[in-house]
């Protein structure tokens, strides 16, 4: 930067650039420093704010506090991985949590391919836009306003759930796994339908056409034809409910009655022993890097 | 090729200066010491920021007519943010954090406030309300450290036994309701979701098992800790949820999914106020308890505001205000003669120090049994929380 001239340099400059601004000039001429202060600032956050703190929870998991204040003392230990492993509560609550990720991941697949087919496949064009607008809607409504509506929805005797069981016998299972699933495939469900739709839509009517003239039936050619096609599709949406449960911990502290999540973990700990909360948060870290380099084997990725 | 380079040496630069900070900060526990403010107080700084209890510091946004932070800020000039806070973790982490001038703490954060250096001694010589605080709130250990003075004691209260009119009968008068596996409001029992709450269970067990010799809920050794903690797991069966998040246990309870079990006066008020038919009582057990104390942060930039709040805030008015509307007893003794319910420190038992003999304030657990016991070591609060974090999550 110091060494920009308000004049023109004097050998071989081109007729026209008088009208352009120096700096402009400068920086065409020196193309590597462009693209670094182009990529500085992206770069510089992605490293920083981004890569940063996760290296600072991976170090921050092998400090240490202070027993009676709670202070953090930076001393290196593995006590806090070891206290997870032997903790029989800590591989439970990370079963738990991956098995309510997966039904929810396995709900939202369920019921949003049908909504995408037909949003995709059988709706008018014309009705697309509207389709995919109220698919989106609830997304604009408060987090916090939703889980607590399912709440109250969830509420045994005298919720609309149990206003619906009633007649066949049936009371409102109450708070616990099975409201927290349901909350949070409705919270998530956008996050599958949309890729799911995409997906779909991409989908050339030829290669249908050819799979009907080739005597393939629906079911045949839904298997053979549309989900290869759509996998990478389902593998992205998943990735968005799967990891989004993963990490969720204020659902299950509304509807979930007294089940605890990872999340529940580190947020339990973190006002008292900030490094072993650290630790628990690696875990659900380790288990989307398994996910991803899985998904990223399927070729999934590419797709996206 | 060219990306990746950049990436490397980027990721070169970041871990440096992550070393960089990670040593840069370190070895910040210096021995607590430092004097009080001398004083005289001044002016006002502006602002205050203030970390209470819920119901606290009220400034009229729960119920227009509960507000003595608005006086406040007219008659110092000091504007005053308030942040609130659920169990005493919360507040030793946000006091950590910094950024707040003064703390409600009670007795199981004071100390480890103190101990973290994040709090500084208090001169009562400019509380001119101090005068009139009761004798038995003073220099106690969880306000007091070698007789040196870190608040201004607040005011006291027990956690108490709520349970829904309508719902539990006859009323009960033992937290066997709350720990009994075949009690009657079995899935609908909550719990106070933190740590200390163990010594909810110690205190039931000092009048059901008087073989464990548990003498104070805080200083358990080994063995009557694990029996505590046992007694919770069993408990665990017939918890319908746990609340630290007191809007969540007024829902609960007004929608009848919580039945019976710890609260506190505040709750209660807030609940019967809703329409929610609710009772409490004081255990013939015992029960856990507080007496809280204002503290003033070591790194506050209002000092005088600061020390303008504590002496408000223990006022004579303002402490019966407080008193009443938090539901417990005050801790300035002319404050008895101001509350709207006259009868209020005779309910509270604001100066009855019988009363107070079954109620076992917070305080926190150290390894050095708080009982005076030399031949045990007793189980410290890092060994309470790990063990709360892992019976909630087993």
């Amino acid at each position: 930067m110091s060494t920009v001239t308000p004049e023109a340099p004097s050998d071989g400059a081109p007729a026209e650039a008088p009208q352009r601004h120096p700096l402009a000039s400068w920086f065409y001429r020196h193309p590597r420093t462009r693209l670094s202060l182009l990529l500085l600032l992206p770069l510089g956050w992605l490293l920083v704010v981004y890569l940063g703190s996760l290296a600072m929870l991976f170090v921050t998991a092998f400090w240490q506090v202070d027993s009676f204040t709670g202070q953090i003392e930076r001393a290196f230990t593995f006590d806090n991985f070891v206290e997870i492993a032997t903790d029989p509560a800590y591989y439970q609550v990370a079963l738990r949590t991956i098995g309510i990720a997966a039904a929810v991941t396995v709900l939202a697949a369920l019921i949003g391919l049908p909504m995408a087919f037909y949003m995709a496949r059988v709706a008018r064009p014309s009705h697309r836009a509207l389709l995919v607008a109220l698919v989106l809607t609830p997304l604009w409504a408060s987090y916090l306003v939703k889980v607590y509506s399912w709440r109250t929805m969830f509420q045994p005797e005298t919720g609309v759930i149990a206003w619906l069981l009633n007649p066949f016998g049936l009371d409102s299972p109450g708070y616990g796994a099975l409201a927290t699933i349901t909350t949070l495939t409705y919270l998530w469900l956008p996050y599958m339908i949309l890729p799911l739709y995409a997906g779909l839509e991409r989908i050339p009517d030829s290669l249908l056409d050819a799979s009907a003239d080739l005597g393939a039936h629906t079911g045949r050619t839904f298997r053979s034809v549309v989900m290869p096609i759509l996998w990478p599709s389902l593998v992205a949406g998943s990735i968005f409910t799967f990891s989004l449960s993963l990490g969720d911990y204020i659902t299950v502290q509304i509807v979930g009655g007294k089940l605890q999540m990872l999340g529940n973990v580190v947020y339990q700990n973190f006002t008292l022993n900030l490094p072993f909360a650290a630790a628990v948060a690696t875990i659900p870290v380790l288990v989307m890097v398994v996910y991803l380099w899985a998904v990223r084997r399927t070729g999934a990725l590419d797709n996206l | 090729m060219q990306i990746s380079r950049l990436l490397k040496v980027g990721a070169t630069g970041a871990a440096v200066a992550l070393l960089a900070a990670a040593c840069g900060s370190g070895g910040s526990s210096s021995t607590p010491s430092a004097s009080p403010y001398a004083g005289p107080v001044g002016k006002g700084e502006g602002t205050l920021n203030v970390l209470a209890w819920p119901g606290y510091a009220e400034d009229g946004s729960t119920d227009p007519a509960v507000d003595w932070v608005t006086p406040f800020e007219q008659k110092t000039g000091c504007q005053v943010n308030v942040k609130t806070f659920g169990t005493s973790d919360e507040a030793v982490q946000l006091m950590s954090g910094g950024g707040y001038d003064v703390v409600s703490a009670s007795g199981d954060a004071t100390l480890r406030l103190v101990a973290a250096d994040k709090v500084q001694p208090v001169n009562t010589s400019l509380v001119p309300n101090y005068a009139d605080v009761f004798a038995g709130l003073k220099d106690k250990s969880w306000n007091t450290v070698d007789g040196v003075n870190y608040g201004i004691p607040h005011g006291r209260g027990a956690n108490i036994l709520m349970y829904r009119t309508d719902k539990v009968s006859p009323a009960p008068d033992s937290w066997a309701i709350t720990f009994d596996p075949n009690s009657p409001q079995k899935g609908s029992v909550t719990a106070y979701d933190s740590p200390i709450f163990i010594a909810d269970a110690a205190v039931y067990l000092m009048a059901t098992q008087p073989d464990l010799g548990i003498k104070d809920p805080y200083a358990l050794d080994q063995t009557q800790f694990d029996a505590a903690v046992a007694l919770l797991t069993a408990q665990k069966a017939i918890i319908g949820e746990y609340w630290s998040d007191y809007t969540k246990y007024l829902q609960a309870s007004k929608a009848g999914t919580t039945t019976v079990g710890t609260s506190w006066q505040v709750i209660q008020n807030l609940a019967a106020a809703d329409g929610t038919p609710v009772e409490s009582v004081k255990p013939k057990e015992g029960a856990t308890g507080w007496s809280d104390t204002w503290m003033v942060a070591k790194d506050t930039k209002s000092i005088n505001c600061s020390y303008l709040w504590l002496d408000w805030i223990v006022s004579p008015e303002v402490n019966a205000q407080v008193a009443e509307w938090f539901g417990e007893a005050p801790a300035n003794e002319k404050s008895c003669a101001l509350t709207a319910d006259k009868d209020h420190c005779a309910t509270f038992h604001a100066g009855e120090e019988d009363y107070w003999s079954d109620v076992y304030y917070w305080n926190t657990p150290s390894e050095k049994c708080l009982d005076g016991r030399t031949d045990v070591k007793c189980v410290p609060y890092s060994e309470w929380s790990k063990a709360w974090s892992s019976l909630r999550n087993a």
